[in-house]
């Protein structure tokens, strides 16, 4: 196992009870948008719908109307339109080499489907809470509602979260979210009732396509490994996995994933910072600074008595 | 399915979902199979994985286009031309896999002199044919097969049969051509042949009358250059379809297809599954791991309901309805409906042992085993023509059961109309759906049109359960059938259909009970006994299993079809379902994990007939009966065992018929397929890339428009499909050809957030929530073109009347440009069908725009191709509506006479 991501509280505190850190993979070539993992969320967690008060309507974002994570959304499917001007007929100042590279990208993407030779992409990726290896939600909870599981992932526990909102600015995501009549904060759990009863998440079990995996996070990292090479050998050489880098600013993600673009066309951060991760120094730049203050005070009131 | 059925004897998909991961490409057109079939779409996914290329041909970017390697934008309703062009293009490049052709189709067969194709020019034709059409068409040929009778607006098919066999099948009034079943149902009928073989042959496939010529004469001017015009799609695009195609078929690799109700859901339906059958065989696809047309049904229990018919025209297992004059007894029944060769051959077996389980003791040789209880049919009792005789005070009543007519079927207003005809209707559906609510609720009493006062119609709504309360089978896409068990129970008072079905059963009989009168006599002879369980009397499900699966007089299980006997010592209430309670084992509640058994999954559910999974799978195998390659190995004979082998899927074909057999004289049933004939349900064991009878409209797929098109026919004289099925009523308006009042093109389809008619999801919170509202797609040209704003709202107007939408504008709907001289521009508009005025996310039935208009061979209605305009901003209410629709009517210039012949 060439990973190990330990986090601060896992797996150290559990001592012999620590499990395997599981985690999500969640592979995006492969999602067809069906907004499965979406439905099987809110069936087991009991998650509400938006209607009533409330209710759904048409956002005009593609086929995305619940448009992001939220306190009554765990999963949520994004879909993003994208169509790529690829002259590829347009020969000038462009060398053979070039254009036929252009052209080859373009087919084995599938984007050079048009007649007029622009290429179309739909790309569709199912977000979930991060679980980071790094947490800021976990570390500013006041209450300890927030904490660590044996699995290594981060759960919320609704009986004991008193609604502060502190961890809703902290995560780097966006996914921590008070629900409206209520105040607490919920997100996803990665299922732990289901894990401690060794079933797999329902999101990943209602996967039609295998987009969403769940498993031992070290061994899930190994399987992006192959999988992205696959894709870049295929030619897809924009895609990336997202999260599997234990040096990020939020040391890895328990759920990572593979785009095919830039993190940013998933409305997804490009850089993500836990964002505790600089309070050391902040506090002590802030007594740096205090100190300085006190000393010039002292030293302007001392300078001011001769 | 005909088309299907017609193309290799059973209308049913040729292979299961699973088997696609084996394909080297697969075709999806006609289908968005990722968000109408996500689950069975991981296979194409695996396939892909492997190397597969996925194409999907469609007028709009979709969630599957996004998978596949090429989405082929075409114009809808052009599919045949599209289809005919890849069988052109395989035929004139030598590309067909010969040796498979030779052997196994009807290429080598030798049509009637008498046969003409739609080439002919209108010279050519008889004077009493088509001249009209002739003449408006400007010298291009006529469209129109041999034996069209224009007064009578029908085909006499007399001279499209084999060469050397008599034409008795040609049909009488329109209506009867429709309905004689036999000729409809599954395309094995008609044709008699001594020892199953086709008189006339020419196995160098030169005769000019032989199919392989023929065929190649029809699709000759199918070009590329046409395929552009016509479909909209460029020559170097549909040639990189047709070389990835030819380049994966052959011995070492196969290619699938897959299609869905695109392709059903139009005037000329049965024939684009024809045209996609002739590219299959001409490939050698059909029976083979990784090949095969995957048939996608709408939902879970389609399949079922057409193998144990909720159809008019066939009894179980795809047996025709007997006819009133021709078919007096059971033995000229069996006469008149089963070939004397191949697996129909045995149809007196079948229909005995059907009688048998339907009348029991009562069915007796003396009696005909109560033959003449069935009842007969004697016109075209399909639900449109149902619906219109409503209207007329022909039909009083109606069970709607599972059905929302009001929002899924064509013209949802002339459905009202219908509805508010009755005397009496039942709906049975989990919640109440606008066919239950109509009354009062409605955009006629919106509009002022009508009030709840005014309707007589006494409704009784009954909450049914759900599949997750009761006990049943489905039969899936793949007629796959799989058993579930209860795990609820139903709330308060809904109940099961069985439990419906069954008490109401009962009533009836125990009012007729101790009549004399010989009406009530099949009511009271037939068998109605099934064991209840529980406070509500639930009838077993598993009894009426056992009765379908068949038993023999011991009491013992029928193991298969083969053991059904015609002297009613058999009993089985679906011959194609016989044995799927073999061993008094529930074969459909098998539910071994894939994991400990092979990939074919034979021990999971059952799939009729005989557990098979890859229908005519003897053609997985060369005439010698070895493997076409090692890759693909799925069939084979074994000479040291005088025995078919397999993978591990059942052999399609008689377990020790070795290859080289050829039947004797005087030969009937399966005794007549010669040991290299695949296809064991059609009487020559052929694949009929000709279909000499069991169509309506034509042997072979010819392109006609839609039956509302923006454009002229480009090939012939002949516009739309000239059998094509119209209501001429002033409630079912249509619009004129090349209409500039309605210059685009519409189509419906659905959503994967949705449920069809919505009665299943627009009621449940999570799914309501994902797609909440009805949206119109159109391309960012034509919403400029019309100043529609994306999220704003449009108004869609047909001559039927207007709805409104929000407005989604999209790169995934691009406009077409078709024809050359000059080219024009072709707007398509996409309308999901799935809202309704009840439930969570309510809105407009994109079914009120569609008119009610049909392919005659199937009475379905085009739902995928007709024109309308599209306007910014909501719609008018009330009384404005009416008269908005009214203005649309007077400037189209809306007839509502007959069409001119030729038209």
């Amino acid at each position: 196992m060439g990973y190990s991501l330990p986090t601060t509280a896992w797996p150290s505190s559990y001592g012999e009870h620590a499990r395997a850190r599981k985690g999500f993979f969640t592979d995006t070539s492969v999602c067809i948008g069906c907004k499965a993992c979406e439905v099987a969320c809110k069936e087991w967690n009991d998650v509400p719908a938006r209607n009533g008060a409330q209710p759904a309507y048409f956002t005009g974002e593609s086929y995305d109307n619940t448009i992001d994570l939220g306190a009554d959304t765990w999963r949520h499917v994004a879909f993003v339109e994208q169509r790529k001007a690829l002259d590829v007929d347009d020969g000038m100042g462009m060398s053979l080499a070039e254009a036929a590279a252009l052209e080859g990208m373009a087919r084995s993407e599938g984007l050079a489907t048009y007649q007029d030779g622009e290429g179309m992409r739909w790309l569709m990726a199912s977000d979930v809470c991060k679980h980071c290896t790094h947490a800021a939600c976990l570390e500013v909870c006041p209450t300890g509602s927030l904490f660590r599981t044996e699995f290594g992932t981060v759960v919320v526990q609704e009986d004991i979260c008193n609604g502060c909102g502190y961890c809703v600015p902290a995560c780097p995501f966006g996914v921590l979210d008070q629900r409206q009549d209520d105040g607490r904060v919920w997100k996803c759990t990665l299922c732990y009732d289901r894990l401690k009863d060794d079933k797999e998440p329902a999101c990943a079990q209602a996967c039609p396509t295998n987009s969403i995996q769940y498993g031992d996070l070290d061994e899930l990292r190994e399987r992006a490994d192959e999988r992205l090479q696959q894709l870049t050998d295929a030619g897809l050489e924009q895609a990336r996995l997202y999260g599997a880098d234990d040096q990020d600013g939020v040391g890895g993600f328990g759920a990572f994933f593979l785009l095919l673009d830039e993190p940013e066309a998933y409305h997804l951060p490009p850089d993500p910072v836990d964002t505790t991760r600089d309070l050391g120094g902040i506090y002590r730049a802030t007594a740096a600074a205090a100190v300085a203050l006190v000393a010039g005070l002292t030293a302007a009131v001392l300078g001011g008595r001769r | 399915m005909p088309g299907l059925g017609t193309s290799f004897g059973r209308g049913g998909a040729t292979t299961f979902q699973q088997d696609l991961q084996n394909s080297d490409c697969i075709l999806i057109m006609g289908s968005n199979m990722a968000e109408q079939h996500p689950v069975g779409f991981q296979w194409v996914i695996e396939a892909k994985e492997r190397g597969a290329k996925v194409i999907h041909v469609d007028p709009r970017y979709t969630r599957t286009s996004a998978m596949a390697d090429l989405h082929v934008p075409i114009r809808g309703g052009t599919d045949i031309a599209f289809l005919g062009g890849l069988a052109r293009y395989i035929l004139e490049n030598d590309r067909d896999f010969r040796e498979y052709v030779r052997h196994y189709t009807n290429a080598h067969v030798i049509i009637k002199d008498g046969y003409q194709g739609p080439e002919a020019q209108p010279d050519d034709v008889g004077a009493a044919q088509a001249s009209e059409a002739g003449s408006r068409a400007g010298g291009k040929p006529t469209g129109l097969f041999s034996g069209w009778q224009a007064d009578e607006q029908l085909y006499r098919i007399d001279t499209w049969g084999y060469a050397g066999t008599s034409g008795e099948t040609a049909g009488g009034g329109k209506v009867q051509a429709a309905d004689v079943s036999g000729e409809q149902a599954h395309g094995a009928h008609g044709v008699n042949l001594d020892r199953g073989e086709p008189p006339q042959v020419d196995f160098d496939l030169e005769h000019p009358n032989c199919v392989f010529q023929i065929l190649r004469r029809h699709f000759a001017r199918y070009t590329p250059e046409m395929v552009a015009d016509v479909c909209g799609v460029p020559e170097e695009q549909f040639v990189r379809v047709a070389e990835w195609l030819c380049d994966n078929s052959g011995r070492e690799r196969t290619s699938a297809f897959v299609y869905a109700v695109g392709w059903t859901q139009h005037t000329h339906g049965v024939q684009n599954i024809r045209a996609a059958s002739i590219v299959q065989l001409l490939l050698g696809n059909i029976g083979r791991p990784g090949g095969g047309i995957m048939a996608l049904r709408g939902h879970a229990n389609i399949q079922g309901s057409t193998d144990i018919p909720t159809l008019y025209n066939i009894l179980p297992g795809y047996i025709p309805m007997p006819h009133p004059q021709q078919t007096p007894t059971l033995a000229t029944f069996v006469e008149k409906n089963g070939p004397k060769t191949g697996a129909w051959g045995s149809l007196d077996t079948y229909m005995t042992s059907l009688l048998k389980a339907w009348f029991g003791e009562a069915a007796t040789a003396e009696n005909d085993f109560c033959f003449n209880h069935l009842p007969r049919i004697d016109g075209d009792h399909s639900i449109y023509p149902t619906m219109v005789r409503m209207i007329e005070g022909q039909c009083k009543g109606l069970f709607a059961v599972g059905q929302n007519p009001v929002v899924g079927s064509a013209n949802a207003r002339l459905q009202r109309e219908a509805l508010s005809s009755l005397e009496w209707l039942v709906v049975r559906d989990l919640a109440e759906i606008e066919t239950a609510s109509f009354w009062y609720d409605s955009p006629e009493i919106e509009a002022g049109e009508t009030s709840p006062e005014q309707i007589g119609t006494e409704i009784f709504f009954l909450p049914a359960a759900s599949h997750t309360e009761k006990d049943g089978t489905f039969t899936n896409t793949q007629r796959l059938l799989q058993w579930h068990h209860k795990a609820v129970e139903s709330p308060e008072d809904c109940r099961s259909e069985l439990h419906f079905m069954y008490h109401l059963g009962k009533r009836i009989k125990a009012r007729v009970e101790g009549s004399t009168d010989p009406i009530d006599r099949p009511i009271l002879d037939v068998t109605w006994d099934y064991p209840t369980q529980g406070p509500d009397d639930e009838p077993d499900a598993e009894a009426v299993l056992q009765e379908i699966g068949g038993r023999h007089a011991d009491g013992s299980y029928v193991g298969k079809y083969q053991e059904l006997a015609a002297d009613g010592s058999t009993a089985c209430g679906s011959w194609i379902h016989a044995g799927i309670y073999n061993d008094g084992e529930n074969q459909t509640a098998r539910k071994k994990p894939h994991t400990e058994q092979n990939w074919i999954a034979p021990e999971w559910g059952w799939a009729w007939p005989s557990n098979r999974h890859i229908l005519y799978n003897r053609a997985s195998a060369d005439p010698e009966g070895n493997p076409w390659s090692e890759r693909k190995r799925y069939v084979w004979w074994s000479a040291e065992e005088g025995k078919w082998q397999s993978v591990g899927d059942d052999v399609d074909f008689p377990p020790t018929k070795a290859p080289d057999y050829v039947p004797e004289e005087d030969a009937e049933g399966m005794a007549a397929m010669r040991g290299t004939n695949p296809f064991i349900l059609h009487p020559d064991g052929l694949g009929w890339l000709y279909a000499p009878t069991g169509l309506v409209d034509g042997p072979l797929p010819t392109h006609y428009e839609p039956h509302e098109s923006p454009v002229d026919n480009a090939l012939y004289g002949q516009r739309a499909n000239p059998t094509r099925q119209e209501f001429d009523r002033e409630d079912n308006p249509y619009h004129p050809p090349g209409s500039d009042v309605f210059p685009f093109v519409l189509s419906t389809y659905r959503l994967t957030e949705h449920h069809t008619a919505g009665g299943m999801s627009r009621t449940l919170p999570y799914l309501a929530e994902l797609q909440p509202e009805l949206f119109v797609e159109v391309s960012p040209e034509l919403a400029q073109e019309r100043g529609l704003r994306h999220a704003d709202w449009a108004t869609i107007v047909t001559a039927r009347t207007a709805i409104e939408a929000r407005v989604m504008v999209t790169d995934r709907v691009r406009p077409m440009t078709i024809g050359s001289h000059p080219p024009r521009t072709v707007h398509q508009v996409g309308l999901p069908y799935h809202w309704g005025r009840n439930g969570i996310a309510k809105g407009d039935a994109a079914n009120e725009l569609v008119s009610m208009v049909l392919d005659l061979n199937v009475h379905i209605a085009e739902y995928k191709v007709l024109t309308c305009d599209v306007r910014p901003g909501r719609r008018p209410r009330g009384k404005d509506l009416t008269a908005y629709v009214e203005g649309y009517r007077r400037r189209a210039g809306v007839l509502h006479e007959a069409r001119h012949p030729g038209d």
